[in-house]
């Protein structure tokens, strides 16, 4: 008869055990003591996680960071952000002072409230918002506040065989994306197949990363610019997907040239351009720098992605800074973020990358920092590296002026699964793209839906 | 010796009684009194004091995170907010969650496909080496290496060897004349190609086998000669009954290990590399368990699958042991 207590003493521990093992710091780690002012003096430690100095470009802006927080002991947790450490340093109550993250990646964090809004610390250091892309500040900013300070830009450039399509007839115009039909015309123009196997791959359409870049390109999005309402199954949607599988299906389909893909030497001088086994594919600029460092010599061709309408089109991505909520040191966080995309750094980076390359007898190729001022005294740095690859870096800064983005949602991981499942699918043959596409717009929507619902309710 | 009767008749079977040679201490005639409190304690404590570097790793590594995965699979918890508790919504949510249906499926198709074809080849290795003589303690090191190999390089290889385009097993196959299909990409021959690819790390499976199969007792077999069995007559009704408790050992620890597949299969289809195209025919639980808890940060629904997937094993391991019942043999069980 005593046992009962007893067992209800223990579950009652139990609980009370079970709900405090869970710390988390959502909501309950501001920065309202934190006086952010750019002429103050800083102290303490600052953590950083997801960011590593790899190369010239970040240890010369390190350099300027670090002269700026003057007696701030800075680590760097190296290597890229792994959201599972992450969360297990939330978890324990010890989150990082900082984080790097890719800018999609912020959505998601801001609406479960680890990280923190920006708006005081960007007063407060002065950091000048509108200096920076606008489609990048879009992706960091969730119902109005900006969690993020952007910096880098990715954006795709029209890459193509000069030699293939000599060969096959074909112009880099025909392979650019404006006339779609066209570009499917040279694409079986370009592509070789023998006894199944893929011999020349003609035009890689790169799904399924790029079918915002093919939505974006017909003038349509797949989200509205509230993120509030999934657009996955809007006519742009499904009539870009049909096509740029066709691509594929032309070539004896998505698995045979995924196989074929994979088996290149991606990175190295026995690439696909080098080998004349790609006639032509949308990719991002860094890859300018991997084929004129690897294979100088190969017949390149450069333009810009075109939108239906004939106008340069990118889909850009890239990385943030945003700082958790119950980091220890606000301040100095913030004071690196500004600090790290300021004017000043990617000028100090831009130099080192030029004497870098300087030293190889390479060119400058430029950099793609995400502040529009910092990209355009970075253009005026390039040094030229002879055709074709002056158009191509050409084509890159093009590309950048028209860069778009999808801004950032609460339920950004949910959102992009549905899409990719829904390309994935299409491109396994196990749904047509109309099928595919609603059934991910359900998925999304709900998902929208859930996490809005939330936010608001937090709020 | 008489001395020794009185006490076992008595049924007193003291230790001292049951000493070899039946020797007996000073007291053995004395009734055996009843314990003191206490002197459990006292005879256990050196034992848990032994034990307690294992009971303390037992508690903390494995018996709270369960406990406190049982109690999280009850919540929403994403990790970064404190858990909020839902009652059993996450499990009411399973029923309507077709992920999870293809994931599960996809998992038990690849064990049912694994575990017999692991366990064909471990013993055929077995076999071959159990006749290899002195060669064999080379051969049980090489069969064993590829064991050693981390699982995500395991992954990565399999990218490359069974590339449909130009990886070595579509090229050893066309040696034969067999155009291999693609592996990697196709839904249809990914798992297949997963299956073979698990084949990698039969060697601590063939390790087991031979440690069986070199107890059988040689008797048996020259029972079996005497009788005119041939070979596969000899295996099948003298090698596999003796050995079957190995057999069942390594049919249980594979299907519990086939149903916790991850590392190979992610780091192929659901990596850093392969962060775009993400083949579903290789989604298997724990990986849709893995994105649920730290893609979607849904850690309360990730436990409750946690949940699911222990009660599965659970279910399929009690069938198997029910079936060994009739199937494997104990030489100590016979009656």
């Amino acid at each position: 008869m005593q046992r009962t207590p007893i067992v209800f003493g223990l579950a009652a521990a139990t609980a009370l055990l079970l709900g405090g093992c869970a710390v988390g710091t959502g909501g309950s780690g501001g920065d309202a003591d934190a006086e952010y002012d750019s002429g103050s003096d800083l102290s303490g430690e600052l953590s950083v996680m997801g960011f590593s100095a790899v190369d010239e470009v970040a240890q010369a802006r390190i350099d300027v960071a670090e002269t700026e927080l003057g007696d701030v002991d800075v680590e760097l947790i190296e290597g890229e952000l792994d959201l599972q450490q992450f969360l297990s340093a939330v978890a324990s109550g010890e989150p990082p002072s900082l984080l790097y993250a890719d800018r999609d990646q912020i959505g998601s964090l801001a609406a479960r409230g680890a990280i923190l809004p920006l708006e005081r610390c960007i007063e407060g250091e002065g950091i000048e918002m509108d200096q920076f892309l606008e489609s990048a500040v879009g992706q960091v900013t969730l119902d109005g506040e900006v969690y993020g300070i952007p910096e880098f830009s990715q954006v795709q450039v029209t890459m193509a065989n000069a030699d293939l399509l000599q060969a096959a007839g074909v112009t880099i115009e025909q392979v650019n994306g404006s006339d779609r039909a066209a570009m499917t015309e040279a694409n079986r123009k370009l592509a070789k197949t023998s006894g199944g196997q893929v011999q020349v791959i003609g035009v890689d359409s790169k799904l399924p990363e790029f079918l915002p870049l093919w939505v974006a390109g017909a003038g349509g999005s797949l989200i509205s610019d509230d993120a509030k309402t999934a657009q996955l199954d809007s006519p742009e949607a499904v009539e870009a997907l049909t096509w740029a599988v066709g691509i594929y299906d032309d070539q004896g389909g998505f698995s045979a040239v995924k196989a074929f893909r994979d088996s290149a030497d991606f990175f190295g001088e026995g690439n696909q351009f080098a080998t004349n086994t790609l006639g032509a594919m949308p990719m991002e600029q860094w890859y300018l720098n991997v084929l004129n460092d690897v294979s100088p010599d190969a017949p390149m061709a450069f333009d810009t992605v075109r939108g239906t309408d004939g106008e340069p089109i990118a889909f850009t991505g890239g990385s943030a800074w945003a700082i958790p909520s119950g980091g220890d040191n606000p301040e100095a966080a913030c004071r690196w973020a500004r600090a790290m995309t300021s004017t000043d750094a990617w000028r100090a980076a831009a130099e080192a990358r030029l004497a870098a390359r300087d030293a190889e007898g390479k060119p400058f190729t430029g950099i793609l920092t995400g502040n529009q001022v910092a990209d355009e005294e970075i253009q005026g740095m390039v040094t030229g590296g002879g055709e074709p690859w002056d158009s191509g870096v050409e084509a890159m800064y093009e590309a950048n002026d028209h860069a778009v983005a999808m801004p950032a949602n609460p339920a950004d991981a949910e959102f992009e699964d549905a899409m990719q499942d829904a390309v994935n699918r299409v491109l396994n043959g196990q749904a047509e793209p109309e099928e595919a596409l609603a059934e991910a717009q359900e998925k999304a929507q709900k998902a929208l839906d859930d996490a809005w619902a939330e936010l608001e309710d937090g709020d | 010796m008489t001395a020794a009767a009185p006490s076992a008749a008595a049924g007193a079977a003291t230790p001292a009684a049951r000493r070899p040679g039946g020797a007996e201490g000073p007291d053995a005639s004395r009734p055996v009194r009843s314990r003191r409190p206490g002197s459990w304690w006292r005879e256990a404590r050196p034992a848990l004091l032994f034990l307690s570097p294992w009971i303390i790793g037992f508690l903390v590594f494995t018996a709270w995170p369960m406990i406190y995965s049982a109690y999280l699979s009850l919540t929403d918890y994403d990790v970064i907010n404190s858990p909020e508790f839902i009652g059993v919504e996450n499990y009411v949510a399973m029923a309507s969650d077709d992920k999870l249906l293809l994931a599960l499926g996809n998992t038990a198709l690849f064990t049912l496909m694994q575990v017999p074809l692991y366990v064909v080849v471990s013993l055929i290795l077995a076999l071959l080496l159990d006749r290899a003589g002195r060669a064999s303690g080379f051969f049980r090191t090489v069969f064993f290496l590829p064991k050693m190999t981390p699982p995500v390089a395991v992954g990565v290889l399999f990218l490359l060897l069974f590339n449909g385009q130009n990886g070595i097993v579509n090229t050893v196959l066309g040696w034969f004349g067999i155009d291999g299909p693609a592996w990697t990409t196709d839904p249809a021959w990914v798992k297949p190609g997963l299956v073979f690819m698990s084949l990698w790390t039969v060697g601590a499976s063939v390790i087991i086998l031979l440690a069986a199969l070199r107890n059988v007792p040689e008797m048996l077999y020259e029972s079996a000669r005497l009788d005119g069995a041939g070979f596969w007559r000899t295996a099948w009704n003298v090698t596999v009954p003796m050995i079957s408790p190995a057999l069942f050992f390594i049919i249980v620890v594979n299907t519990i290990a086939g149903f916790q597949t991850f590392d190979e299969a992610y780091t192929a289809f659901f990596g850093s590399g392969n962060t775009t195209y993400s083949n579903d025919a290789a989604l298997f639980y724990v990986i849709y368990l893995f994105q649920q808890a730290f893609g979607f940060l849904n850690m309360g629904y990730a436990s409750a699958l946690a949940w699911l997937l222990f009660v599965v094993i659970m279910i399929v391991t009690a069938i198997q042991l029910v079936v060994s019942r009739r199937l494997v043999y104990y030489e100590g069980d016979r009656k």
